[in-house]
């Protein structure tokens, strides 16, 4: 398995757009720890940074890179090696990859600002996102023939994922106003990696205050040890059962 | 060696392997012959696992090949149209086979056609800039490089040039002496003549026949494959 991630890999880090990523992330944390004194409030800055563009560029990037190698995969079948292994190291060596540009473009300007426990969740949940975005990605890619198609369908995903998905839920607290809802709410979160997230930092970072009565029930929910293991285990099924549905659907594709 | 049984392949309305069944033993060259889109590669593919049939089922060397996947490494295949990664040099590209094949030393490795292409000379080229006879010419050697018993090549002369197609030709009787099981789809019908010893007539998916190239020769009268070839398909279209 090792020896395709490894072509995988140096193909990605050949390809400039990774290494730029990089320096954007790095140059973006930078200015944003240097604006300000308050190392808290520059998290908060790049938080949004986080939420917003660590999935877009995961999940096109990912898109596109599978598209554009569907003849390095068509090589590899007519080889002597099993579909899973091609498809789980393609999968390793883009995430891997990526992975790799969040810690260093934003885990070191955190190392050096804010080594606290609210700064290191955010790099663990930066690296997460990363990789669920990978796996949504390879899953649209496999389930589409048609490039444009699927970049299309990835950034609907996107889309639907960063803003589509509160509008709803806003949506459905609106229209369900006179019944409890906080339940609900907890739930709907889960459905939602990027909402996950946003509530897992923010509760590290002690300002849950400020989100009023559901942010007390978030703080019920996922502030204790075991709400947040909970929460990293939603996380990880946002990862594994993509990645189970693009595989099952790659090992019966014609190619 | 190879035996396909009742394997039929539907890519959404059409056809394109319609319960078609052969079998296919060592020391054999096999062409498989029959008009655009009879479903010659579709078969091909579902040899290699690369097409997975809707029904019917395909044995190689006695085990199913539906989960198996290192019976490749048997297999030497030369596609209709190479595709390879566009910003990888021809060397690169060789050394990554050899790594996922591993295999490496001569005793294992057959470069013959890397010399006798010329394509020595252009090993630091990136494939994205190679024309598609050199390409063709890459996919020959690969599937030649790993001594496999069993080479499979669709359409292997389509552009490439007169003498680099000698070459090849020359290549493929020296493998068929050895007892390997050849597999060729070609339209340049006397190409083969001197090559194969079976022929399987593929037309709609289906296939018509698979006979020995003497037996056919006997069936039409004709001495050259074209011409056989050619009585067997105005009959059929005669029939209609």
């Amino acid at each position: 398995m090792n020896k395709v991630i490894k072509y995988v890999m140096t193909d990605i880090l050949r390809n400039k757009i990774v290494i730029g990523y990089t320096f954007f992330l790095l140059l973006i944390s930078l200015s944003v720890f240097n604006l300000d004194d308050n190392s808290t409030k520059g998290l908060l800055s790049l938080l949004n940074l986080v939420l917003i563009i660590v999935p877009l560029v995961s999940i096109i990037f990912s898109t596109i890179y599978i598209y554009n190698s569907a003849e390095f995969i068509e090589l590899l079948v007519s080889q002597p090696l099993k579909r899973n292994k091609i498809w789980i190291s393609l999968f390793a060596g883009l995430a891997g990859s990526l992975s790799m540009s969040i810690i260093a473009g934003i885990g070191i300007p955190i190392l050096i600002y804010s080594p606290t426990i609210t700064g290191m969740v955010m790099v663990v949940m930066a690296v997460l996102l990363t990789i669920i975005f990978v796996s949504i990605a390879m899953l649209a890619a496999v389930l589409t023939r048609d490039k444009a198609k699927g970049i299309g369908v990835s950034i609907l995903l996107w889309l639907y994922f960063s803003l589509l998905f509160d509008g709803l839920a806003l949506f459905i607290l609106f229209q369900f106003q006179d019944y409890p809802m906080e339940k609900a709410m907890v739930v709907m979160s889960g459905l939602n990696p990027i909402d996950l997230g946003r509530i897992l930092i923010l509760l590290k970072m002690d300002i849950s205050a400020l989100m009023g009565y559901s942010g007390a029930i978030f703080r019920d929910s996922f502030g204790s040890n075991t709400g947040f293991i909970i929460a990293l285990l939603i996380m990880i099924s946002w990862v594994l059962v993509p990645t189970w549905l693009s595989l099952r659907k790659f090992n019966r594709k014609d190619l | 060696m190879i035996i396909a049984s009742n394997v039929s392949k539907q890519f959404g309305k059409i056809k394109a392997l319609d319960n078609v069944s052969a079998t296919c033993v060592r020391g054999e060259c096999v062409a498989l012959i029959g008009p655009n889109g009879s479903g010659k590669t579709t078969l091909i593919k579902s040899i290699l696992g690369m097409v997975v049939p809707n029904s019917g089922f395909i044995t190689f060397n006695g085990k199913n090949i539906l989960h198996d996947w290192l019976y490749r490494e048997h297999i030497g295949y030369m596609p209709q149209t190479g595709k390879y990664p566009e910003n990888m040099t021809i060397r690169q590209v060789i050394s990554m086979m050899k790594d996922i094949r591993q295999k490496t030393g001569p005793e294992n490795l057959d470069e013959e056609l890397l010399e006798s292409f010329g394509l020595n000379k252009l090993l630091d080229k990136r494939m994205r800039t190679l024309s598609g006879g050199t390409r063709q010419k890459v996919s020959a050697t690969l599937a030649f490089l790993f001594k496999p018993d069993v080479l499979i090549l669709d359409e292997p002369t389509a552009g490439l040039d007169p003498v680099a197609s000698e070459i090849l030709k020359g290549k493929i009787i020296k493998e068929k002496q050895k007892g390997k099981l050849i597999l060729i789809t070609s339209h340049i019908l006397s190409d083969l003549d001197d090559l194969i010893t079976q022929v399987i007539y593929m037309q709609d998916a289906q296939l018509i026949f698979h006979k020995s190239l003497s037996d056919l020769r006997a069936d039409t009268g004709e001495e050259k494959l074209s011409k056989a070839i050619a009585s067997v398909m105005s009959k059929s279209c005669y029939n209609e």
